[in-house]
């Protein structure tokens, strides 16, 4: 039985709260790195995270890369999309085939 | 050209060709294996890409109706509405094998069993764009999951098929290479030995019969 919650800015994940998911608010740098060590360290499947705070946390999110949970996926926060979470997808690519072969 | 440290034996020569035939059925293993991973890999990343794009945009749009949203209420009742979430929503996680790598299968588990139980305020006082951000995101949620799932098998699987191509190359352009040369260069020097061997023969014959002949 695995959780899933939700971090960001209030503005981007309070809808989520509907929908029976937990949300973790945070805006400082300080904050967002407390939330989510929090977040790993409890029951956690999947942590849908903004891309905007993806950014600060590129470190412990590439560690958690080889495990199976929790699955780190971003999301396009309230500030708009900046195409970090295609960008992972072009680096798992380019990682397994050896050059980018997606268009 | 790399020829290894061994003594130049019988013995060891059939050591080195044992590990020679080990050494390239390990390598097609291997490359069967990267071939099959590959394959995988590939048909889960486009899935992947087309999940993405799907979500971002269905998410792009839920936050535009919650920025209406919170510009037509106050920021107090929005609070209050989103406060007390009647829904719950957990996952179960599953283990499937994809070529010996484990990956995880998230299947919903939902605390209501009417998954449209998610509006968790009266409808009065709250502003449409608040419903509309809460429904489109509620779709999006079967979709989301499946991304989370595609997109951890496509980071673990990544990492598996380099891990593998390394190893097919290492026995592909190292190991088995040195094992050949080191094999030649064994068999030449057990030739050379039985030659020089039987060249002397032949000289300690003359020097005999000479010597017979001498007497």
């Amino acid at each position: 039985m695995y959780k899933i919650a939700v971090l960001g800015d209030r503005d981007s994940i309070c809808g989520f709260a509907c929908l029976g998911v937990e949300t973790a608010v945070a805006y400082s740098e300080n904050e967002i790195k407390e939330q989510f060590s929090r977040l790993i360290n409890e029951n956690y499947g999947i942590i849908y995270i903004t891309e905007q705070c993806a950014d600060i946390l590129k470190d412990e999110i590439s560690a958690l890369e080889a495990s199976v949970t929790p699955a780190v996926i971003l999301i396009p926060g309230v500030k708009g999309n900046t195409g970090r979470g295609m960008e992972n997808i072009g680096r798992a690519v380019e990682k397994a085939v050896g050059s980018l072969i997606l268009d | 050209m790399a020829v290894m440290n061994v003594n130049p034996t019988r013995m060891e020569l059939t050591n080195l060709k044992r590990r020679l035939v080990t050494a390239r059925r390990g390598h097609k293993l291997l490359k069967d294996k990267r071939d099959e991973l590959m394959r995988q890999f590939l048909e889960l990343v486009r899935e992947n890409k087309r999940l993405r794009e799907k979500v971002e945009k269905a998410i792009t749009e839920a936050n535009r109706h919650f920025s209406m949203a919170t510009a037509s209420m106050s920021e107090e009742s929005l609070a209050v509405s989103l406060m007390m979430p009647s829904q719950r929503m957990s996952i179960e996680v599953n283990e499937k094998n994809i070529m010996s790598v484990k990956t995880p299968v998230f299947v919903p588990e939902y605390k209501l069993a009417d998954k449209g139980e998610i509006y968790s305020y009266g409808l009065a006082f709250t502003s449409g764009d608040l419903d509309e951000g809460v429904r489109s995101l509620s779709e999006i949620m079967p979709d989301m999951l499946r991304l989370a799932e595609v997109e951890k098998t496509c980071q673990l699987l990544s990492t598996e098929i380099e891990k593998t191509r390394r190893r097919v190359n290492a026995l592909e352009y190292v190991m088995i290479p040195d094992y050949e040369d080191t094999i030649r260069f064994i068999t030449m020097k057990l030739d050379e030995n039985e030659r020089s061997n039987t060249t002397r023969l032949m000289k300690i014959k003359d020097m005999m019969l000479q010597s017979s002949q001498g007497i």
